[in-house]
């Protein structure tokens, strides 16, 4: 455990991990990302009620699902550079905060062109979307608070303390459906009970869930790889790397 | 592990802690206040006064709606299969609104007690299908409504 705990704190490992996972999980993304469109746009039956409206679904919610598992690793990986000093679970936790600020922001967006033809409003302030823009804004509250403060190590303190603490609203964007009389609709597939949608819809769905699940590992790596050049500029090994890379 | 960072997971899980009680103090105190919409049971019990604005939301009563020849007045019954009240609203209705569709109205009582909405705006459910499917379940009566939706959600704790 605590041998694989030391690899992965080790920045030159992770660096090069990130660099051979990173074309395996891209090229998947796009093989799936393709495949889940096309079924999703295009092979599967428009909806009794909604008609092709309902095909926002296939971005909205893989999005709003990546916006909470992007936040629960950010959480978590804070945590761990909170109690072990870990250098690169703070890296983990800074390369993911835009991108699920993004997907954060993409849920929003394509729920708002939804709820204007279905609903009658763009928005309404009802416990799901309000807590869904609170997560928007721990995210951006979070990059703000690494630029704000002046030197690094306690910057990155104070932000994965908000990150940790802001965890707090996951459980609440999750059954905010259930615990209040919300306008936005109760959980379609995760509930105990079975999924509230036909076979040849739900398909597509959980392609493109697995489709955004791995643009997120792919985007994660790209920016880890970055941000440890940048933290690790003077390091012999970087230094060995480019002059390794010049020929 | 050592002690110092056995006393830094002990720090952050009671902070964890201590938020996550102060969240659900919070939001239970303005339990009222989040919950979007009053169900027709409660205003019929009187949770809210004439004149004061607030949004209900039920299911429109088969059969109930009636419009307007001259303009675009439209009538109708909201239930939560416990209570029913007459609701009256002038102006375009949202796609999804039809007769046993969930709603949720903004407006007031009148001192008739008839809901004067000013905005009516549709509740869709959790379930997806293809029209052919609704078709087949239709027959067989077993189509999910909104009803199990309204139903179980809108009697709220005093």
């Amino acid at each position: 455990m605590f041998q694989w705990f030391h690899r992965f704190g080790s920045a030159p490992y992770l660096y090069r991990l990130a660099g051979r996972l990173a074309p395996w999980l891209g090229g998947l993304c796009l093989l799936s990302l393709v495949a889940g469109l096309y079924l999703g746009l295009v092979v599967a039956p428009a909806d009794y009620e909604q008609g092709d409206s309902y095909r926002i679904i296939y971005i909205h919610v893989p999005a709003a699902w990546m916006s909470m598992f992007v936040y629960v690793v950010m959480a978590t990986s804070s945590a761990v550079f909170l109690i072990w000093r870990l250098k690169m679970a703070d890296v983990v936790a800074l390369a993911s905060a835009p991108i699920g600020a993004a997907f954060t922001a993409v849920a929003l967006i394509t729920g708002s062109f939804w709820g204007k033809p279905m609903w009658g409003t763009w928005w309404i302030w009802d416990a799901r979307l309000t807590s869904e823009l609170l997560l928007l804004f721990l995210y951006l509250g979070y990059l703000a608070l690494r630029g704000a403060l002046e030197t690094p190590q306690s910057a990155a303190r104070a932000a994965a303390i908000l990150a940790v603490v802001g965890v707090v609203n996951i459980p609440i964007i999750h059954y905010s459906v259930e615990w209040w009389n919300t306008l936005h609709q109760p959980a379609t597939i995760t509930k105990l009970d079975k999924p509230s949608m036909h076979i040849s819809m739900l398909r597509p769905l959980l392609l493109m869930v697995l489709a955004f699940q791995l643009l997120y590992f792919y985007n994660l790596m790209i920016r880890t790889r970055t941000l440890i050049l940048e933290k690790e500029g003077r390091a012999r090994w970087v230094a060995e790397l480019a002059g390794g890379e010049r020929d | 592990m050592t002690p110092k960072r056995r006393q830094r997971l002990l720090l952050v899980g009671l902070m964890l802690g201590g938020v996550s009680v102060a969240v659900a103090l919070g939001v239970n105190a303005f339990r009222q206040n989040i919950m979007l919409f009053h169900s027709p049971t409660d205003v019929v019990a009187g949770a809210v006064q004439p004149g004061q604005p607030f949004r209900v939301g039920g299911m429109v009563v088969e059969g109930s709606v009636s419009r307007s020849n001259e303009d675009l007045a439209v009538k109708f019954e909201l239930t939560d299969h416990g209570e029913t009240i007459p609701v009256s609203f002038v102006g375009i209705l949202p796609d999804l609104f039809r007769e046993g569709q969930g709603i949720v109205a903004m407006g007031a009582l009148n001192d008739s007690g008839t809901f004067s909405a000013t905005e009516v705006l549709a509740k869709h459910d959790e379930n997806y299908m293809p029209p052919e499917v609704a078709e087949a379940l239709e027959k067989a009566g077993k189509m999910p409504g909104t009803a199990a939706t309204f139903g179980s959600k809108t009697v709220m704790q005093p």
